[in-house]
């Protein structure tokens, strides 16, 4: 634990030493609230129905903010695979599950700092709200969190197995348009063309993005939300024996 | 009567089919600076790498303080301190937030971690630089928080890749000093070197290797008398030969005396490592009444043994790197 807690420390370190990068990621959706929102309030679903589209869209620009920072989780550790810092660190007697024990919970805590902002601002300059309440929002941080896990653990993975950043990277921009246009983040699931609807089932965000969406806008759902739980628990778990393998390969 | 430390048995490690550690057996007695000496590319990051647990041998075996580097990697890295060839704290934090992520790491009670911190850097002459971040140091001073990192916890022993690459006279000697320091307190090192001052200055055993392989082993002392022993250069004041070839007669009947050559007018005696063989040489030639014109002594260094055991391809591999011959020794 006390190794966990040295490498978070490490982490809020560096964060503090750049408030612009900092500030950039924590507003960074707010982008998303103040144009895309705006863009698409008066836009017609004609196989659903959306009432109110920055209350319909604000799942999918959690999910979505979750989705990128957990799959850019990795990043850190990519370049201290490449300097050598990471060959120190694994010298020590460090346990391996904490070096992804401290990466998930940097990436949970600024996760949950974004999507307080989001849901803060969009109440404040969109007027939406949530349905569900205060344990709705204690829900959507409970999804977020088994969303953000199986996507940090694949990062790591990707950083251990790509040869160096730039194919990091350039698999990271491919990776995230269409995992976005794939999920319904952005429009409802019944408006999507079939086989993509049926692309977008193998997509974590779907599921967090849905069980969100009906905390959001319907009420308690519990069919819906433990539907995506379990489906995200699963991820999870597939996530984890990947990450194990491939982690027990390369970190020894 | 002192217990190996280190010991591997026919270790393997083989890159894209070529082997950069080549059935390596080596022994390391406790308390003492080990070297591992070779030429650039010769495997000595790897063999370490394998000894720290951070890289699995494609075959043979490796314990450290006894334990199996493999199975009982955990236990291996408790005990054990690592400082890389190439300077790798994390520039974005003070050197101080970085030795105390490692002393975390490593296990240093929380209590003990200010006052070890305090300790090392003043031996390492860090101290105003502490606060510092990393990356507005300069790279001597990265090596030195590197080593400093490394001595923390106090382990029992402590791997040291080419510690004084890129340092100045000065931290050199502190760092040398300090290495001393450890060897009092019992501390084995295992050092990896490219500079043969160095192994000269620290080291009580010496491996040379070679392309992954053992080319030479001993202590310096040994490695030197290996190579034929001391030399005594004579050469007589007369030109004749026939002066020449009786005082090469006469030197080589002295007991002393391994051998003898003649390089022109010089004539060369291998000595035994002897203090007393110059005197002795002179008192012969008097002796044979055959007046000396000039007389020297020369002690190979680790630098000759070195050269001999590697020096063929070693300065052959300079070539093709930068593709025109390196000035060759003779
Ligand atoms: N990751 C790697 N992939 C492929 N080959 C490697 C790798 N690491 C080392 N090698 C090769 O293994 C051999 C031994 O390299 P190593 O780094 O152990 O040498 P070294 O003795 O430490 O050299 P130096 O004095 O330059 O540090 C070299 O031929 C090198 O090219
Ligand atoms: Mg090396």
């Amino acid at each position: 634990m006390s190794a966990t807690s040295a490498q978070l420390t490490r982490y809020f370190q560096r964060l503090k030493r750049e408030p612009f990068t900092t500030l950039f990621s924590l507003t960074q959706p707010v982008i998303w609230l103040l144009f895309y929102a705006n863009l698409m309030r008066h836009a017609d679903f004609k196989d659903a129905t959306v009432a109110d589209y920055p209350t319909f869209m604000l799942a999918g620009i959690i999910s979505f903010t979750v989705f990128s920072n957990s799959l850019g989780g990795g990043i850190p550790l990519l370049f201290d695979k490449e300097n050598g810092f990471l060959h120190r660190l694994l010298a020590t007697p460090a346990p391996r599950s904490s070096i992804l024990l401290s990466r998930f919970i940097n990436i949970l805590i600024i996760s949950v700092a974004q999507v307080l902002i989001i849901v803060g601002l969009s109440m404040l300059i969109l007027d939406t709200s949530i349905e569900t309440g205060i344990l709705g929002f204690l829900m959507i941080l409970l999804i977020t969190t088994l969303l953000g896990f199986g996507l940090t653990i694949l990062s790591l993975v990707l950083v251990f197995s790509l040869s160096g950043h730039a194919s990091f990277f350039a698999l990271l921009s491919f990776i995230t348009l269409p995992a976005l246009f794939l999920s319904p983040a952005l429009v409802p699931l019944e408006s999507m063309p079939d086989w993509m609807r049926w692309m977008a089932y193998a997509n974590p965000m779907t599921h967090a993005v849905q069980a969100m969406r009906g905390l959001v806008i319907t009420g308690w759902d519990f069919g819906q939300i433990f539907t995506s739980l379990g489906i995200l628990a699963v991820i999870d778990v597939l996530c984890l024996g990947l990450g194990v393998r491939v982690l027990k390969r390369h970190l020894g | 009567m002192s217990t190996a430390v280190i010991q591997t048995t026919n270790l393997r490690k083989t890159y894209a089919e070529k082997a950069a550690v080549d059935g390596l057996e080596l022994t390391v007695k406790e308390g003492q600076v080990f070297g591992l000496l070779g030429p650039n590319g010769a495997g000595k990051t790897t063999t370490t790498m394998m000894l720290i647990t951070l890289l699995r041998p494609d075959s043979g075996k490796a314990l450290v303080l006894g334990k199996d580097v493999v199975t009982e990697a955990d236990a291996v890295r408790k005990s054990i301190g690592y400082v890389p060839q190439d300077p790798a704290s994390d520039r974005y934090l003070t050197g101080r937030e970085n030795l105390q992520l490692f002393a975390s790491l490593y296990e240093v009670p929380k209590a003990d971690q200010a006052d070890r911190i305090r300790a090392i850097v003043d031996l390492l002459d860090l101290g105003e630089h502490l606060d510092k971040l990393v990356k507005k140091y300069s790279g001597g001073m990265r090596k030195k928080l590197d080593i400093a990192a490394g001595l923390l916890h106090e382990p029992k022993l402590i791997f040291l890749d080419e510690p004084s690459l890129g340092l100045d006279v000065s931290v050199r000697r502190a760092v040398w000093d300090h290495i001393h320091g450890l060897k009092k307190k019992g501390t084995t090192v295992f050092l990896c070197t490219n500079y043969m001052d160095e192994a000269e200055e620290l080291c009580d055993d010496i491996a040379i290797i070679d392309r992954g392989r053992i080319v030479a082993r001993g202590t310096p002392d040994e490695l030197k008398s290996g190579l034929g022993g001391d030399v005594v250069c004579i050469s007589p004041s007369s030109n004749e030969e026939k002066v020449q070839s009786q005082l090469k007669e006469t030197l080589s009947k002295l007991d002393f005396v391994s051998g003898t050559g003649q390089d022109g007018k010089k004539i060369l005696v291998y000595v035994d490592a002897n203090e007393t063989a110059l005197p002795k040489v002179l008192d012969a030639a008097r002796s044979a009444s055959i007046e000396i014109g000039s007389i020297s002594y020369t002690r190979p260094g680790l630098e000759e043994v070195f050269l001999k055991h590697t020096g063929a391809h070693f300065t052959q591999r300079n070539e093709d790197v930068s593709g025109k011959p390196k000035k060759k020794r003779r």
